[in-house]
């Protein structure tokens, strides 16, 4: 049964990054799943991998430096890595979409508006020219844009940044796919506008039953969006969580320090804003232990010697931290 | 701004680079040093036939009254006659030879394109392969040679050694195939050189992995996505290119023996004869802004978001 409403599975992905100066671990060893219909939020610092994580699951790393070494990309029960070139071909755009972060760029300049959603609806509908332009002038009227007959035969640089993220979602939805990978999709945009294109995509998912994976170093944006919660550093996810209890009963110390880092409407701030010390560590030169150990507060010992595993909480929640194992106790009494 | 206007507003543009024109090739016969009138006397003539021909010509009205004359004839057509033929230069220019030259030029443009943008798809979606080295070397190489050599090495293998192509004149196909090359080569290397940094650096960009995610091919990536893009930098070069061939073909032809204007403006510079040099100079500076003009114009038709300001 619980097998059957997951529709995205990740195990133990890892992409890596061949450089110059050596292997870069981009994803490293990364598990999360989405239940169908529901959202999914993927939070962390820059670097963190959480784009390289998005993009490793419609396999769009860049073939000449990156790759994907291992793991499980579970679609609706099949691994998306052991699919031909072709078969991901017929599934991207169609069964997985995907909104990226910069809407000035991420659109064809010399195509019209039109012409882009419905390039989409004419590969995986079968659809003919004109069928797919009436179908594209729709979505366009769909994603909220006025006019969308005129907008249709517009070309990129004729619309906002809003409008164009707008476009965007009206390619990314075009053939009412299952899973809809949202890339920072307000990170480029207006305050203001932020705020309606979530609502834009939050009713449309709702309305098509789409699930949803947002990446998103933006927390409002999580507790806005999400229904579960996934933070990643360095590479690795440190928890995973339901959103209510990421935000009321946050456990790994990189999740408390995120937190604390966001700014509150009741409080005033005579000072600074909380900050977590130090730097996200140089991926050629990542700690042997836990990865935030050197950040952390409450590191002891034991953090800097060994990578944590991803500890099963009693809730099904899951944590990346030595605080919450048994061996934590021991390891006081030897700093003591 | 709609294309009519724009076509417009940029033929208006044309007009000063026209007066321009006429006034630097005007100026041309009055600059060089001699005598105009007398050489156009011959040799034997007496001071009394040097006045008259230079009465005859006009030369004795002031600078400007010369110039409104030159360019109200040239606007109707008369650019005077040849004192080799004395046949109307126009007629020269415009019974045989303004053909061969522009079906030379066509032809070399077209080699150079056909070439230049194959090698330069072929290098950006090999990058660092074998094949993208080998191209970009031949590509230097090609842009190294000048045209003279190359045109008598390819005379010298295909013709003298292995006698498959005609070595010179011109008439049919086959006299066309080591020309164009000849005129094509460096506009193809140039091309070839401009199509991978410009399609490397499309193909680096966001809305090309929005097509990838769409689940678009490869193929269709690169040639409806990426070279839709990548090919405004290179229309302008490839117009520009042809414009240079025409200037080109005066060595091309004279290597190949082709009666066309290169070999006509040469041999009118050889044989003294101003009316003719001063005619086929303008027309082939004309020839030059038209083509321009065209190119803007398909800039603009590939590229919308050009504006005019």
């Amino acid at each position: 049964m619980a097998k059957t409403v997951k529709i995205l599975e990740v195990k133990g992905l890892r992409t890596s990054f061949f450089t110059d100066e050596g292997e870069v671990k981009a994803v490293d060893g990364v598990d999360f799943s989405l239940e169908r219909g529901k959202t999914i939020g993927i939070v962390g610092e820059s670097g963190s991998g959480k784009s390289i994580t998005s993009l490793s699951i419609l396999r769009l790393i860049e073939e000449s430096t990156g790759r994907i070494v291992g793991g499980e990309i579970m679609f609706k029960g099949e691994n998306l890595l052991q699919k031909s070139k072709k078969q991901m071909m017929a599934i991207r755009g169609n069964n997985i979409s995907m909104i990226f972060q910069e809407p000035m760029t991420s659109l064809n300049p010399t195509l019209t508006c039109g012409e882009q959603i419905a390039e989409s609806i004419r590969i995986h509908q079968k659809a003919n020219r004109k069928e797919a332009w009436v179908k594209a002038v729709d979505m366009l009227r769909h994603v909220g844009i006025p006019s969308p007959e005129k907008r249709a035969k517009q070309y990129p640089f004729e619309l906002s940044g809003g409008m164009r993220q707008r476009v965007m979602i009206a390619i990314a939805l075009a053939c009412n796919p299952e899973l809809l990978i949202a890339d920072e999709p307000t990170t480029a945009l207006d305050v203001t506008i932020q705020a309606q294109i979530l609502e834009l995509i939050k009713k449309l998912q709702e309305e098509m039953g789409t699930s949803l994976m947002i990446i998103t170093h933006d927390l409002g944006v999580v507790a806005e969006m999400c229904d579960k919660v996934a933070v990643m550093y360095c590479g690795k996810v440190v928890e995973y969580a339901d959103v209510k209890t990421i935000f009321t009963n946050p456990k790994h110390p990189y999740t408390v320090g995120l937190l604390n880092s966001v700014p509150k409407h009741d409080q005033d701030y005579e000072g600074d804003l909380a900050v977590i010390p130090g730097a996200v560590p140089s991926p050629f030169n990542l700690p042997q232990g836990c990865r935030f150990a050197p950040r952390c507060p409450h590191a002891r010992g034991i953090c800097r010697e060994e990578l944590p595993e991803l500890l099963d909480s009693a809730d099904g929640d899951q944590v990346r931290c030595w605080i919450y194992s048994e061996k934590w106790e021991k390891q006081e009494e030897e700093v003591r | 701004m709609n294309m009519f206007v724009f076509i417009l507003r940029r033929l208006f543009q044309t007009i000063p680079v026209m007066i321009g024109v006429t006034l630097a090739v005007f100026l041309m016969m009055h600059l060089i040093p001699g005598d105009a009138a007398k050489i156009m006397a011959g040799e034997n003539a007496n001071p009394d036939q040097i006045e008259q021909m230079r009465e005859n010509l006009g030369l004795n009205d002031p600078l400007h009254i010369q110039y409104l004359r030159f360019v109200t004839n040239a606007v109707q057509g008369d650019l005077g006659n040849s004192i080799r033929t004395s046949r109307p230069v126009t007629e020269e220019i415009f019974s045989s030879r303004f053909a061969i030259t522009v079906q030379l030029a066509l032809i070399g443009t077209a080699a150079a394109v056909l070439l230049g943008l194959v090698a330069g798809i072929i290098s950006a979606t090999r990058k660092y392969s074998a094949a993208d080295v080998g191209i970009m070397l031949v590509a230097l190489l090609g842009l190294s040679l000048p045209n003279f050599w190359l045109g008598i090495m390819l005379i010298y293998l295909f013709s003298v050694n292995l006698g498959w192509l005609p070595v010179a004149g011109w008439g049919t196909w086959e006299h066309m195939i080591l020309p164009a090359i000849t005129l094509g080569t460096g506009g193809a290397a140039i091309i070839a050189r401009m199509t991978r940094s410009s399609m490397l650096e499309v193909l680096n960009q966001d809305f090309i992995r929005t097509a990838y995610a769409k689940g678009v091919s490869d193929k269709v990536v690169i040639y409806k996505h990426a070279l839709r893009n990548a090919l405004i930098p290179v229309v302008t070069v490839v117009g520009l290119q042809f414009g240079g061939l025409l200037g080109g073909a005066v060595i091309t032809e004279t290597v190949f023996a082709i009666n066309g204007l290169g070999r006509l403006i040469i041999d009118s510079i050889r044989a003294h004869d101003f009316p003719m040099v001063q005619g086929t100079i303008l027309v082939c500076a004309v020839l030059f802004v038209l083509v321009n003009f065209l190119v803007d114009i398909t800039y603009r038709l590939i590229n919308k978001r050009i504006d005019l300001n």
